[in-house]
């Protein structure tokens, strides 16, 4: 490094080595400098207004107490406010009251489609078009009834099926007899099932529970509400059992529904909803509506 | 190489003697100093004038009014925009596009022939910097004066007459900005809360942004704009040929250039018909030398045609040595048809295209429209009765400003029914409501995987006007 400096006046630092190889000293623009010191000050101010440095478990918290999660609350709020309005109106109505006004019929659908997403989908497809095993929830065929009080008693209490295992009460072939008479009624609507299917569908106890006339109902009360256990109506060509056909028949009638004692049993069970709180009475509520405009309704 | 005599041997005095000394201090302009143009007055000076007023239009256009409301409204709130007796709502934008692209392309069209006639003659920035100097002119002086008074020392006059000229540039700033919120809003109601404070915040900050822009740009960026911060500039410069008719130089007829001499007579002239009097840069708004030929800085205001053709004059020569000419024409070319030109074709095409595209969307607005959302999950469903149903949402878009009662049906196939759709849906007016139906067709009476169903909607305006709408979908079956 010289002694003396080789090159004065160019703003060189004074460093030179090589002869004449020097560090200069080039300020950056005056603008550039102030927004440097602009921003040093702006990070002392943010600092003091803002959570910023990490000291121990927590940063420090600012004066304006701001966080992001009381911005979410707000958020929370706002949405919940907006919302409000229409579920006030709604938790003094029955479903039925609902679906009259198509306005709120259009909020209840909006809103109970996440419901359905995270309760009902996993089972009955996102939109109630039904897996194997479980019920289609788009057609108008209603195991337990489709109107809106007994959809309510689905969703809140739970269903269980049920249907004994005849492997060990039928033959064979009354078995066999029975199920190509379950693909004859399925494919004719009901009106060509065998002679010999129906004496033994009369008289093995079937009718006990899919009804005199093998359509799932035991009863027809005056108001359109039905009584049945949950069978199956055997009137139509809809499958309770994916895929149907005659193997479908034939493994259902053999080894029942929900038997305990029968590995090969069918399983059909509904969870109760209204327990331990899983839904409030508003979300089954909207939820009611929600099904019953999945496939019009009944 | 043509011997010029030297200032010794010049005697007389020239007619443009005076002219030479106010262009002394011209240099290439790289926006190290303000410009202060001449101004001078002339056939494309008042043409300019003429064009710029198309700006009145801007400042006064909100003011009309149109059956009870201004004429012409962008509600933004509630999504609406009026113009005249039509409403287009945000689903009609479409013709939004149509009208951007008939712009872009008439921007071409009048680049390609006539080079940056929009620069030159209509551009905010140029038109907002003419009148903002004319401003300066008419306080400061001309531009000897004007410079004059740049480099004095701070006075009290000085302080009074800048005062004023920056009091005017941001009055007419505010303006520019009051008057593109007025297209947004109801204008006298605006001009009424904006100074009562109850305007929309965002009214003030665009109107606050706009004087402050205007003022920045019109004030004191002016030609550096065009130079370095607008886009449109350079791509008009790609759109330019040899066949464009722009503002010329005709070297062939101006070279070897040299001053007027003093005592010299025309006929033994040996230099060319420019004298080199500099005025054509003088009145140049963005300090170009139209000489050195076409370059990025020309914005094509032709105000040089009007300076060279009084020099001329003066000097007895023939006008017309700065002229709108094409670059062919000056190499001797015979100028080409513009039929001949294909990109005259493909632009006037697409201009008319675009043009008919708004044409027919202005007068063909329907009033209802229907949308058709066919339910995915299930595509369909097997009902009791052995019909197979299919679940549609429809969307009903009532454009009128009454509700209407919409009745819905459907056909496409003749054993079909359609459920839900006993009662008409209340259509808000406005917007879009919702409503669900199902159609149910036997499945045995199905003749393929998917038909093409349509549904109608009908209504009635209060004013008893029908209003309809109809939408194609289609109906989902079993494979077969």
């Amino acid at each position: 490094m010289a002694e003396h400096n080789p090159f004065p006046g160019e703003n060189n630092t004074g460093h030179v080595w090589d002869d004449n190889l020097r560090e200069l000293d080039n300020p950056p623009p005056r603008w550039w400098m102030l927004g440097l010191w602009a921003s040093l000050l702006f990070v002392v101010g943010y600092s003091l207004l803002y959570p910023t440095w990490p000291v121990g478990q927590e940063p420090t918290q600012g004066v304006l107490g701001w966080s992001q999660m009381q911005e979410y609350a707000r958020g929370v709020e706002q949405v919940e406010a907006k919302r409000a309005k229409f579920e006030d109106q709604i938790r003094g109505m029955t479903a039925n009251e609902i679906l009259a006004d198509p306005g709120l019929t259009q909020y209840t659908l909006a809103s109970a489609k996440v419901l359905f997403g995270d309760n009902c989908s996993a089972c009955h497809g996102s939109g109630g078009q039904g897996n194997p095993g479980y019920p289609v929830l788009a057609d108008d065929d209603w195991l337990y009834g489709g109107t809106t009080t007994k959809i309510a008693e689905t969703i809140a209490k739970g269903r269980q099926g049920a249907m004994t295992a005849h492997q060990t009460i039928l033959t064979p072939a009354e078995i066999d007899t029975l199920a190509e008479w379950v693909v004859q009624m399925s494919e004719t609507g009901g009106k060509g099932g065998s002679e010999e299917g129906w004496s033994l569908f009369k008289t093995k106890g079937c009718t006990a529970c899919h009804g005199q006339a093998a359509n799932g109902v035991l009863v027809e009360l005056g108001n359109g509400d039905i009584v049945t256990v949950g069978a199956a109506n055997l009137n139509d060509g809809i499958w309770r059992f994916k895929p149907g056909g005659y193997e479908s028949a034939k493994h259902t009638i053999t080894y029942g529904v929900n038997q305990a004692t029968v590995p090969e049993s069918r399983n059909a069970v509904m969870p109760a909803f209204a327990e331990a709180g899983k839904l409030s009475e508003q979300e089954i509520k909207k939820l009611v509506v929600y099904v019953h405009e999945l496939g019009g309704g009944k | 190489m043509v011997k010029l005599k030297t200032n010794d041997e010049v005697k007389a005095p020239s007619p443009v003697d005076d002219l030479y000394e106010e262009a002394d201090g011209w240099h290439v302009n790289t926006g190290g100093d303000t410009i202060h143009a001449k101004r001078i007055r002339g056939r494309w000076r008042t043409f300019k004038w003429l064009m710029s007023s198309v700006w009145l239009v801007y400042f006064l256009g909100p003011y009309v009014r149109w059956d009870g409301r201004q004429a012409v409204l962008f509600d933004i709130p509630n999504r609406q925009y009026h113009i005249f007796s039509a409403t287009v709502l945000p689903q009609d934008f479409w013709m939004l596009s149509l009208l951007l692209l008939f712009f872009a392309i008439l921007l071409a069209v009048m680049t390609a022939l006539a080079g940056r006639v929009w620069c030159g003659y209509f551009c905010f920035q140029t038109v907002w910097t003419d009148v903002f100097t004319w401003i300066e002119e008419k306080l400061e002086g001309l531009p000897p004066a004007r410079r004059k008074l740049d480099q004095a020392p701070l006075s009290l006059e000085k302080l009074r007459i800048k005062g004023i000229k920056h009091l005017l540039w941001i009055l007419i700033g505010f303006l520019t900005g009051f008057s593109f919120v007025a297209w947004f809003a109801d204008a006298p109601t605006l001009w009424r809360d904006f100074f009562v404070g109850e305007a929309n915040s965002a009214a003030y900050a665009s109107v606050a942004l706009f004087t402050a822009g205007t003022y920045i740009l019109a004030g004191f960026l002016r030609e550096q704009t065009c130079f370095w911060l607008c886009p449109y500039a350079r791509i008009q410069g790609v759109m330019l040929d040899k066949t464009t008719i722009i503002p010329t130089y005709d070297e062939q007829r101006g070279e070897p250039r040299g001053r007027v001499q003093r005592g010299g007579t025309e006929a033994d002239r040996q230099t060319g018909d420019c004298v080199d009097c500099h005025q054509c840069v003088a009145v140049c708004p963005t300090g170009v030398d139209i000489r050195r030929g076409q370059q990025e800085g020309c914005i094509t205001c032709a105000l040089c045609i009007d300076a060279c053709d009084q020099v001329m004059d003066k000097v007895g020569r023939p006008r017309g040595l700065i002229r709108y000419a094409s670059l062919d024409e000056m190499e001797g070319k015979p100028p080409k048809r513009m039929v001949l030109r294909p990109r005259v074709w493909v632009y006037s095409v697409i201009l008319v295209s675009a043009l008919s595209g708004i044409v027919y969307g202005l007068t063909s607005l329907a009033p209802l429209e229907l949308t058709v959302l066919h339910e995915r999950a299930p595509l369909f469903v097997l009902q009791s009765d052995g019909s197979i149903q299919n679940k549609y949402t429809l969307k009903i878009l009532n454009k009128t400003p009454d509700p209407v009662a919409v009745t819905i049906s459907a056909s496409g196939h003749d054993q079909l029914t359609l459920v839900g759709a006993d009662k008409p849906v209340e259509a808000e007016p406005g917007g879009v409501t919702p409503t669900i139906v199902f159609v149910r067709i036997p499945e045995g009476a199905l003749e393929a995987e998917q038909q093409p169903i349509t549904f109608h909607a009908q209504g009635q305006r209060a004013s008893g006007v029908p209003v309809e709408a109809e939408r194609e979908s289609v109906f989902i079956g079993p494979r077969r």
